[in-house]
This record gives C-alpha cells, structure tokens and sequence, in this order.
C-alpha cells in the first residue's frame, strides 16, 4: 500500500532517506521523514551545522548531510509537519534512543514508562522517558530508551492519564 | 453616512493582510467582519504553518492572526467592526453594514475601494439520516473545540482526508477525543502526507475511496456505516463497516463565499478547481470592476499562507489606486508575487494554478 493511500510510509519510502549503516552506528542523527513536495523551509533553516542543506526552491524535499548532523535535534521542533526524529544507535549495547515531537497531553514524566507506537499506531512494547524537553514552541521533544531492534519501527508515544474517566 | 478609502469585507488572513497592508499607505480603513473576534480561520488553526520562514511558517496559526490584530491596533486609520455582516452592494459605491448586539444597527459605509475577502463556506455531503444531531462541519467543531472549549461528541468518524479532515482530527485527539476513523472518497490522501502521518502514528486509520453510507440512532448519532466506492464513486456492496460513533465530521470541501460579487456585477465563472463560482481578476486581484479587489478563499479556495499574500497584495494595489504614495510599489507588488508564486510551485498547487489561469485577466489595464 502506497503512502498516499495510507499515509504510513513504505520500507522503499524510508530507504530513500536513512542515513546508511555506518553512520547510524556512528551515534545520533536525523531521521527526515518528509516524502511529499510542500512549501515549507524550517527545519533548514533552523539548522546551525548546514547538514540540513539550505533549500534553492521552497518546496524541495530536505536533503540531510549525515556527517554534518550531530543529532542536536534542534529540528525536531522546528517541523511543522512533526516528521523529524533523532535516532542514536550507541545507546547501549541492545537499546537506542529515539528523540520524538509530541504535542499531546498528558506531558510525560522523567523516567516514566510509556507505551511505543509505531507507524500504524500500534503498540510495540513498553518503554522509559529518559529526558523531556519543553520547547516554548509547544511542539516538545520526548527522548524515549527502545530495544535496538525496534528503532526502526517505533515513531511515537502514548502517555497513560491517571486522572482518566472516560 | 460614512466614508472611508478602502472597506474590507472579512476580517480573516486574507482581509487582516489587506488591512495591514493598505493602512500602512496611508489609506483610511473599515475593516467589516461578522465575527465576535477578527482573525477569521486562524484563531482556531493550533497547529504550525508552512510555508517559507521568511513569512510565517513554523507559528501556529492563531498566534498569526494574534500579530496581525495587534498590528492593525497600533494603526490609527483603521476602523474595526466586529460582529457585522455586509448585506449589499449599491451602484454608488455604498455598502450597507447590519450591526449590534441585537443586530438593529444598519449603517451605510461608502468606499472608494473595497476588497472583499469574506472566505468560503463549508460544503454538505447528502447521505442517510444527516440531519441526525451529531453531524457537525470541520469549521464547527474547531469553533467549539479551539474558541470555546466545548467537546463535539465522544467518538468522532471524519469525513474528507485534506488538510482541514486532518488538522482537525489531530486537533480532536489533542483534546482527548477518540477519532474512530477517517474516509475519503478520493483515492489518495488530498491533505500534506506529514499530516497524515502523524495521524496514523496515533492509530487512526485512514481509509482511501471510501465514503459515508448512513448513520443511525434515536435521538442522536450512534452509528456510522462507511462503505468502500468504486471509480464512479458508486457504493461497492458487501463493502460496508459499521462504526460505533457518536460525532461525525464534514470536512468535504469549501465553497467561496462570492454573493456580493455577483450583486456587485463583477463577472463570474464557475471554476472546478478553485471549488465554485469565482471572479474573473488581474495579477493585482483586481476584478472586472475598477473598484472591487478580491483575496483569499472567496479568489479561489486555498491555503491561508497564500491567502495572506493575496491580502497584501490586494491591499497594495487598492491604496496605490487611490493615489497612496508608495516610493518602490513595483519592487514591493512584484516581491509579493513572486513569493505567491514560489508557494504555488508544488505538485499539490497544480489545479489551483490551472484553476487561477482561466479567471486571470492577462495585460495591461487601466
């Protein structure tokens, strides 16, 4: 199924815009997920390392230079369309950190165990925040612990609300 | 009665623009609109805009039009009438203005120029039992959502997935509201795909060629059937699912506003791809009659980054006519264009842009 069709990308979506193997081993970096032409520039411009290319035309498509990036994630937050992450494979041994845009309530708390979505909206597993940053932007940036073999997959969280009823 | 330079009709992205833009000349200035606040659409827009960062991508939209208003206050020839609805257009330039608490206000403003920017209205899609309490537009739920803080329904079905179909589910779901599903007739997502995504990621499925068959309930909604169309947009049988919703969503489309400028007698065509009758209007959005300027969604329906441009862009050209002194006017009407034309230069703007062809009044004019 077609990402216009589903609005979930497809493996060959995603292919075209991973950095390769050795960079992703070489610590945190971007992940562009933005596949469609649309008039919009933050995320190059709110790049301070130039990895983000400066746009020639407004609608360009974000081309990333993987060995300017330092994952810093400034970007994260600069994206109208919440389509940035920062991935960091060196996590751990077996765990990598995923650094998302949320915009939800309830704000999640330091150490706390939320649920990991992927790109359907299904829960993978459970896993921990270890860093929430509130940007004045309101578009915050979640940095969650995931097992390596799901950092591929995982693209969003789900914070339980103990105050809810419904 | 009372006179001014340039009324504007709307007090939206497209009319606020036009104001800033115009009074900022010198021109003196009655901004019209009709609701309790000036700021037509944005206020309720949550999310961040595209668009270039020199304009205003990366602010939400409600914070656009919270600088545009505090703008227009720190200009002294603008007049601001909130809560007022323009009634018709007389040949001697007069527009007559109900107004008031108990709306028994009828004043007459005569306007050397007038830019209408009154926006668009949102379209109704026939199916079984909508008229059932519970069916809402896209426009009234953020209104009730975003302006007063009032939750439509519990379990929401929306209909349309263009960008308004996927802004306001994303905007339900931020207010804790359950989105069941969104269906779209079409066969590919019509809004950004960013926007889509980030949906999805959330769970909520989207399901392309797909519409509305009915809904049912005693006194209000409390199912939905959703059917899958085939490319005649005919229901394809066996195809039905039956959805546990309480809300359903309308966000099928807008239609421009045009009515004044058809009483005005400015020439019309029916454009497709610009969602309905339009006026016929030159590169300075000026239309078939010297006085009137259009912007916005009432020029053709489109995004409000492009109706802001065309606000400036209207505002501009109705000052310079009056004999506004504006020292590099070429320099600045052609800037505007230029960016106008760089938001448009996408494969999404491509019907727009084909659309605007066939109203556009080409060469020089008086």
């Amino acid at each position: 199924m077609m990402l216009e069709r589903t609005g979930v990308p497809t493996e060959e979506n995603l292919e075209k815009i991973y950095p390769d193997k050795k960079r992703l081993t070489q610590g945190p970096v971007v992940i562009i997920e933005c596949f469609q032409k649309i008039p919009c520039d933050p995320c190059a411009i709110s790049c301070k390392f130039g990895a983000i290319k400066p746009f020639k035309d407004i609608n360009d498509l974000p081309q990333v230079d993987f060995n300017k990036c330092t994952g810093c994630g400034v970007c994260i937050s600069a994206c109208p369309g919440l389509a940035i992450f920062v991935l960091d494979e060196n996590y751990s041994e077996n765990e990598s950190l995923i650094k998302l845009p949320y915009e939800m309530l309830p704000l999640p708390q330091k150490e706390e165990k939320v649920c990991a979505l992927d790109r359907n909206g299904h829960t993978l597993c459970r896993v921990k925040v270890v860093r929430f940053q509130k940007i004045k932007n309101k578009t915050n940036v979640v940095s969650i612990v995931v097992p390596k073999k799901l950092s591929g997959k995982i693209r969003s969280i789900k914070v339980e609300d103990k105050n809810d009823e419904r | 009665m009372k006179k001014t330079d340039i009324a504007i009709i709307g007090g939206g992205p497209a009319g606020l623009s036009a104001a800033i833009s115009a009074a900022s000349l010198g021109a003196k200035i009655v901004l019209i609109d009709d609701g309790l606040e000036l700021g037509g659409q944005l206020i309720k827009q949550t999310h961040k805009f595209f668009g270039s960062e020199k304009q205003f991508a990366g602010i939400r939209g409600i914070e656009i039009a919270r600088n545009m208003i505090e703008e227009l206050k720190g200009l002294e020839n603008v007049e601001i009438f909130k809560k007022a609805t323009v009634t018709g257009y007389y040949e001697d330039n007069v527009i007559t203005v109900v107004r008031g608490a108990k709306e028994d206000i009828l004043e007459k403003i005569k306007a050397v120029r007038i830019i209408v920017a009154a926006g668009a209205s949102e379209n109704m899609l026939p199916f079984e039992n909508n008229d059932l309490p519970g069916v809402y537009g896209a426009g009234a739920v953020q209104t009730l959502m975003n302006l007063y803080g009032v939750v439509p329904g519990k379990s929401i079905l929306m209909i349309g997935a263009g960008n308004i179909g996927l802004i306001v589910s994303y905007q339900l779901l931020q207010a804790g509201i359950h989105v069941e599903a969104i269906v779209e007739a079409l066969p590919r997502i019509g809004g950004y795909l960013v926007h889509a995504s980030k949906i999805r990621r959330l769970g909520v499925p989207i399901y392309t060629t797909h519409t509305i068959k009915q809904v049912y309930g005693t006194e209000h909604i409390e199912k939905a059937v959703i059917c899958e169309i085939d490319k005649n947009f005919k229901f394809i049988d066996g195809t039905e699912k039956e959805l546990d919703v309480d809300t359903i969503c309308l966000a099928v489309g807008l239609s421009p506003l045009s009515d004044l400028l058809w009483h005005a007698g400015c020439k019309m065509k029916y454009i497709s791809e610009l969602g309905g009758y339009v006026a016929l209007r030159d590169d300075n959005l000026k239309t078939t009659k010297d006085n009137i300027y259009i912007a916005g969604d009432v020029a053709g329906i489109e995004e409000a980054s492009s109706a802001m441009l065309e606000g400036n862009i209207a505002g501009l050209n109705a000052a310079v006519s009056l004999g506004c002194s504006c020292k590099d006017f070429q320099q600045q009407n052609n800037k505007l264009k230029s960016e106008l034309s760089e938001l448009r230069a996408n494969p999404l703007s491509e019907k727009v842009k084909e659309g605007i062809n066939k109203v556009l009044i080409k060469g020089k004019r008086g």
